[in-house]
């Protein structure tokens, strides 16, 4: 909250204020994520919830869903991620502009859930390196805005970026 | 050679292959036949064309992994008649050392698709398929995971950053 604090130091009646670039360009950005979904299963029926009237994920500045990569800054992957789609994935998450975020929603994107079987990725971490994990199963419209605001924190914050971590040596 | 049944479509395949008959089950309209695999092809024709049976419509193929015994593989076709509305199902099966059987593309195109999934999943080689390569997995996939002895944890090479 770089930029209120120093708003609240301006003097009163002040026509200025000062921040950092940096802070500002955080500020702006934190209110126009756009989202990238890509729902291979029940998750993204969830969602279509969170964009939905009742949820309404609008009010964090998140809801202009782009239909390219190319045009989206955060990765929403919903739902089960198979070996045989893994290229796939990680070829849509090359094609976003930097900077990016991913979020693993639920319990297949974020360790393979309980498909513990010869065919299913083992968590998208596997393959692309995520910045925010939803559990549950599937997790409910809650929780994808609650995702949302965990990137705004990133961002205020000014936290580093899974990407820059990535790959993780344990 | 298997002895009589109380089934026409069974009786009719005895009566014909003898032999290639190993044995049989029947019950509740449930018939079954375990038949030599060298004569698979020339049998199924049979079932096609002869006018009692004429099981125009192949419904499904599968295989079946019995591992410990031997033979330890099976194929198992599933065929129905949409004229005399009577089913069968007719069972192969195939030693581990070399699981290999002739396709029944020349009797119905159908299966196709069929045996190559009982080859991406178990392995089970078609001789004289012609397009004989995995339907379900990728070709980078290594294994046939529906075999009993594919290990539960195995992990596939996949993308990503280097170990």
């Amino acid at each position: 909250m770089a930029i209120e604090k120093r708003v609240e130091g301006a003097p009163p009646g002040g026509g200025y204020a000062l921040t950092t670039l940096e802070a500002m360009i955080a500020w702006g950005r934190k209110y126009s994520i756009y989202p990238f979904t890509f729902a291979t299963a029940c998750c993204g029926i969830e969602v279509m919830g969170a964009f939905g009237t009742h949820y309404d994920l609008s009010r964090f500045g998140a809801e202009v869903v782009r239909f390219s990569p190319r045009q989206a800054d955060m990765l929403l992957v919903a739902g089960t991620i198979n070996y045989k789609m893994a290229p796939v994935l990680l070829r849509i998450y090359e094609q976003m502009l930097e900077p990016k975020w991913v979020v693993a929603m639920g319990a297949c994107a974020a360790s393979g859930g309980f498909y513990n079987n010869y065919s299913v990725l083992q968590g998208i971490d596997k393959i692309i390196p995520v910045d925010v994990y939803i559990p549950g199963c599937p997790p409910n419209p809650e929780g994808i805005i609650d995702s949302v605001v965990a990137i705004q924190k990133i961002l205020e914050t000014g936290a580093p970026r899974a990407a820059e971590r990535w790959p993780i040596k344990i | 050679m298997a002895g009589q049944t109380d089934s026409m479509v069974l009786n009719r395949l005895i009566e014909k292959f003898g032999d290639a008959v190993i044995s049989t089950h029947s019950g509740f309209g449930d018939e079954t036949a375990l038949v030599r695999r060298e004569r698979i092809v020339e049998i199924c024709a049979f079932l096609r064309d002869d006018p009692d049976l004429l099981f125009d419509m192949a419904m499904d193929l599968t295989g079946v992994d019995y591992l410990g015994e031997t033979p330890r593989f099976e194929v198992v076709y599933h065929l129905y008649s949409l004229a005399k509305k009577h089913r069968v199902r007719i069972k192969v099966r195939l030693h581990e050392e070399d699981p290999t059987i002739d396709s029944v593309i020349p009797v119905w195109v159908g299966m196709d698709w069929f045996e190559r999934e009982a080859y991406d999943m178990y392995g089970i080689v078609f001789r004289n398929h012609p397009n004989l390569k995995r339907i379900l997995l990728y070709e980078g996939f290594v294994g046939h995971p529906l075999r009993k002895d594919y290990p539960k944890a195995k992990r596939q090479p996949t993308v990503g950053p280097e170990e």
